[in-house]
């Protein structure tokens, strides 16, 4: 910048002393920070804003239904105030707030009860809506209105302000409903109001595909959406169940680092290393505490309190050395094959499904589990490339696909292989909906705005075998219907020529022409339907329904494809089998 | 061409005899033909009994092709091996075919009941029509069913003749002789500058040799050269026939090459352009060709002589630059194929005739003796030879 300046103009500088720089020096907190740095927390633009904040509100609302065990109803309303300004209204069915956190809750960046936990869940760092609610105050300066209703109390409605020099929030006003508010149908959730700058625009990275997408991920979710337009949008429920609540474990000594060794080291409540191990870890049992503690020159009786950074160091060095077994995986619950396919069938209009669930993996010693779902066919685009829908915890990412651990799995699984058509290095095109699913409980985002996975070798490697697994069947799937087309074609050209065959027999020795002709269809028949039931690809006897009929990661929906049967005016009767074989099985209730 | 030609009529381009106004006899051999309905009956039978058993209809069709063809060095003859492919309905790139074949076999059954013949072109519309209930025709185009024909014709046993198709007549005749065909007696001498066509069917129930006073046959490449013979009275002056076959020649030509040498002992002489598509029209004069392979026995003549032009001629005669031709990579690779056939391998004057051209790097045309003078060829060169007696064998 003094390159601007002209260099006749004397320089002036106030050269600043430690002194007058310590009066400048203080605390920065977390939520200046992030008001500063808002992208981080995906509120680039106010497009993307928008779509953040209700992303965070619809995360807590499934999180607290799931947690206390309610089927979740979420209602999304987005009200235009004016040109750039928005009203969001979420509004869920969950089991409510105690007056006293509300403040706390909405109020305060990194307050909440999931980042403290290993835990499978949506929202991790406990930023998300306190950041919205942020945004909204620093951009229009409106407060955020949260209503909270626990059973059989009453609704308290909270107008918060956020304090972002001290990250404390302020309450402006507290007021308590009547007892019979009818705002809540069943008697308990809550409600938060946001008004902010943003802008609603249709398409890729929209409210509207974000919420398609979190019904797809949530079958067990009914959510009711009222856009800008005045539309109502409703995604039903297809599920009835509550998927399984997930359990929290400890960490698991591969998973953590020096410094949160350290860190748990100065914060357990044990005295003795023995207990620190097994009280604090997962997978460490007694035998394998004096294991560690052995490697680290110490014992299970050392006192924790001893133990200090050389010490720790020495430890953290044993446990990388020993072998311990991976982390229990009882803490994920995956969508599961049926839940998925009933989500991605309700919302994709695809002539074959497929879906397969990996078994749980370990990264750096946090457990994970994939979940791949494809749908092809049907009236998806035919010229474009294939969608990839990206899942954490069951919340959709709709940004950095690129960067993203799932993406480049699919662009490098290979699809040649299943019969599709791939571009190098790139993903397959084609009719084609891959549905990417990592669950976790602590998913490595890219980023504090949670956009994209991180590209993990184990976690890569585990997409690409779920990846594979749904190309397969995909592949089995196109190929039969290949040598059905095949068959249908052979057949048609038999029977096209026989009757010209029948008669030239039929003028030459004077054969019955029209037994003669029944003869040779049904031959004809009969040697198209050999070969129907031909040896697939891997040596087994394709039956009825083939092999994908009895699998339950696999649905086939063939109402989309019959073809209108030739009339055959040979001799003026129409004798075509029907020449689908595949079993039809049912679409998910709607 | 497209018109039903019917031989009873052909002649009547000629000058026509005093024979034309006297009853004529049936030219159609009754016992021949009965025999050709047999083996069409038989094939449409067989395919009836299996279609009725459930079986798959089918029949075996002899191979031509140089696979299946051997070089008998007694007859000195190429003929047909044994092996063969098998039609049947039920194979998809077979099944038209099939009932191409059918088609066909049921209008030769219905030729031969007219007692008329008809052209290749004929045949091909008398199968055409569209499949019932499609918009597919039962044959694209003529060459289709040229295809099917002559597979009817080996895997029948029939030669085209017996199944009463001719092909378009190509090549053409003038010399010292009278011939008779279908009943219309033909002096050959009094031909003018065209000649008589030689007709696709020469067998001997169609054509008779009645007064033949020549002394051998000259056989050339094509009309043109042909024609000069002729305007200069070569076949008077040396006492011969002058045949000519249009580049490849036809059956027609080949059948009464092959009838004028065995019946009236000519000898042939061949004049032929000096690169592998002239040395394979001599081939197959002398030994057959590898498609027609089943037919050698009545076509080719295993005697028959290559007079030129020669690969030395260039040298030997003097010629001018401008006559050479270069050789290009197809004439080469041909060249090579042609001197490893089995029936060219043991001759080392051909071996060496055929290494010369390769390494002169040009062929030459019979007209590139035009240089020397207009009637170079009938006045100089080919009396030279028969003088001399040089020739390939």
């Amino acid at each position: 910048m003094t390159k601007i300046k002209t260099p006749k103009k004397k320089k002036t500088r106030t050269n600043a002393t430690a002194e007058t720089m310590a009066a400048g020096q203080r605390d920065i907190s977390v939520s200046e920070f992030f008001a500063k740095n808002r992208h981080l927390l995906g509120f680039d633009n106010p497009r993307k804003a928008m779509l953040t904040a209700i992303k965070e509100a619809v995360d807590n609302a499934l999180d607290a239904c799931e947690e206390a065990g309610i089927l979740p109803h979420v209602y999304v309303r987005v009200l235009q105030v004016n040109e750039t300004r928005f009203k969001l209204t979420i509004r869920d069915n969950g089991p409510g707030i105690v007056r006293e956190q509300i403040e706390n809750i909405f109020g305060k960046l990194l307050y909440g009860s999931k980042f403290h936990r290993l835990k499978m869940s949506r929202g991790q760092q406990g930023i998300g809506i306190s950041a919205a609610g942020m945004y909204g105050l620093m951009t229009t300066g409106k407060p955020v209105v949260i209503i909270s209703k626990i059973k059989r109390k009453k609704a308290h409605e909270v107008v918060l302000k956020m304090d972002t020099t001290k990250n404390r929030p302020s309450v402006i006003s507290d007021t308590e409903h009547a007892e019979d508010d009818k705002l809540f149908a069943e008697g308990h959730g809550t409600q938060v109001t946001i008004e902010l700058e943003g802008k609603y625009q249709k398409g890729r990275q929209s409210i509207d595909e974000y919420l398609e997408q979190t019904a797809i991920a949530n079958p067990h979710a009914q959510i009711t959406y009222a856009t800008p337009t005045n539309e109502t949008i409703e995604f039903p429920r297809v599920i009835d169940e509550l998927p399984e609540e997930p359990k929290e474990i400890k960490p698991h000594p591969k998973g953590i680092e020096l410094g949160t060794l350290i860190q748990m080291l100065e914060r357990t409540d044990q005295r003795q290393l023995g207990g620190f191990l097994t009280k604090d870890f997962c997978r460490v049992g007694a035998t394998k505490a004096r294991e560690i503690a052995k490697g680290a020159d110490l014992t299970g009786q050392s006192w924790v309190k001893t133990i200090g950074h050389t010490e720790a160091e020495k430890l953290y060095d044993s446990i990388q050395k020993t072998r311990i077994i991976a982390p229990n995986t009882d803490c994920l619950v995956p969508i599961g094959s049926k839940a998925l396919l009933a989500g991605l069938l309700k919302e994709v209009k695809a002539e074959f499904f497929a879906a397969s669930t990996r078994p749980p993996n370990v990264y750096r010693g946090n457990p994970f589990q994939i979940e791949v779902a494809i749908g092809y066919g049907g009236g998806l685009g035919r010229d474009d490339s294939a969608k990839v829908l990206r899942f954490a915890n069951r919340v959709p990412l709709l940004y950095s696909q690129s960067s993203c651990c799932s993406f480049k799995a699919v662009a490098e699984t290979s699809w040649k292989n299943y019969g599709l058509t791939q571009p190098r290095n790139s993903i397959p095109s084609g009719p084609l909906v891959v549905m990417v699913h990592m669950v976790s409980v602590w998913v490595p985002f890219t980023s504090e705005s949670k956009e994209a996975i991180a590209d993990y070798d184990e976690i890569r490697k585990e997409m690409k075998l779920a990846l594979q697994e749904c190309g397969r069947k995909l592949g089995t799937y196109l190929r039969r219907r290949k040598r059905m087309a095949r068959e249908s074609e052979r057949r048609s050209v038999f029977e096209r020529y026989i009757g010209e065959i029948s008669r030239c027999c039929n003028s030459l020795v004077g054969a019955d022409t029209d037994k003669l002709y029944k003869a040779l269809l049904k031959q004809a028949r009969r040697r198209t339907d050999d070969a129907d039931a031909e040896l697939d690809d891997e040596g087994n006897i394709v039956d009825d329904g083939g092999r994908l009929g009895n699998d339950d990661g696999v649905i086939i929906v063939d109402d989309l494809q019959d073809l209108p049967e030739q009339e055959d005016t040979l001799f003026g009767k129409s004798a075509k089998k029907k020449k689908k074989k595949i079993t039809k099985k049912k679409r998910g209730k709607k | 061409m497209a018109k039903k030609k019917i031989t009873k009529k052909k002649t009547s381009k000629k000058t026509s005899t005093k024979a034309a106004a006297t009853p004529r006899k049936s030219v159609v051999d009754k016992k021949r033909d009965a025999a050709t309905k047999k083996k069409i009956e038989t094939l449409a039978t067989s395919v009836v009994k299996r279609s009725m058993a459930q079986k798959e209809p089918s029949f075996e069709i002899p191979t031509r092709s140089i696979s299946n063809m051997t070089y008998n060095k007694k007859k000195r003859i190429l003929e047909m091996g044994t092996n063969t492919q098998t039609r049947s309905l039920f194979n998809l790139g077979q099944s038209r075919k099939f009932m191409q074949s059918l088609l066909l076999a049921k209008g030769c059954r219905d030729l031969i009941d007219a007692e008329k013949t008809l052209s290749l072109r004929g045949m091909y519309y008398m199968g055409l029509h569209t499949i019932p209930g499609t918009k597919e025709k039962t044959f694209n185009d003529q060459s289709e069913s040229d295809g099917i024909l002559e597979d009817l014709e080996v895997s029948l046993d029939g030669l085209r003749e017996e199944l009463h198709i001719f092909a378009k007549k190509r090549g053409t005749m003038v010399g010292n002789i009278t011939v008779v065909d279908n009943g219309d007696e033909i002096n050959c001498r009094k031909m003018g500058s065209g000649g008589y066509a030689i007709p696709s069917i020469c067998e001997p129930n169609v054509m008779q040799f009645k007064k033949c006073e020549a002394d051998f046959i000259l056989h050339v490449e094509k009309d043109t050269v042909w024609s000069r013979f002729n305007e200069d009275r070569f076949w008077e002056t040396h006492n011969c026939i002058l045949t000519e076959g249009s580049g490849q020649p036809p059956r027609g030509v080949r059948r009464m090459l092959h009838r004028m040498h065995k019946e009236l002992g000519l000898p042939v002489y061949c004049l032929l352009d000096c690169d592998p598509w002239g040395h394979y029209i001599y081939s197959v004069i002398k030994q057959g060709s590898i498609n027609l392979a089943f037919e050698s026995e009545r076509m080719a003549i295993p005697d028959a002589k290559f007079m030129g032009i020669r690969s030395k001629d260039y040298d030997r005669l003097d010629l001018s630059d401008d006559v050479k031709i270069e050789l290009n990579d197809r004439d080469i690779t041909r060249a090579k194929q042609i001197a490893a056939y089995p029936w060219f391998e043991g001759k080392r004057e051909w071996q060496r005739e055929i290494k010369t051209m390769l390494n002169n790097g040009f062929k030459m045309e019979v007209e590139s003796l035009i240089t020397k003078d207009i009637s170079y060829v009938t006045e100089e060169y080919v009396p030279q030879r028969l003088k001399e007696g040089d020739f390939l064998d």
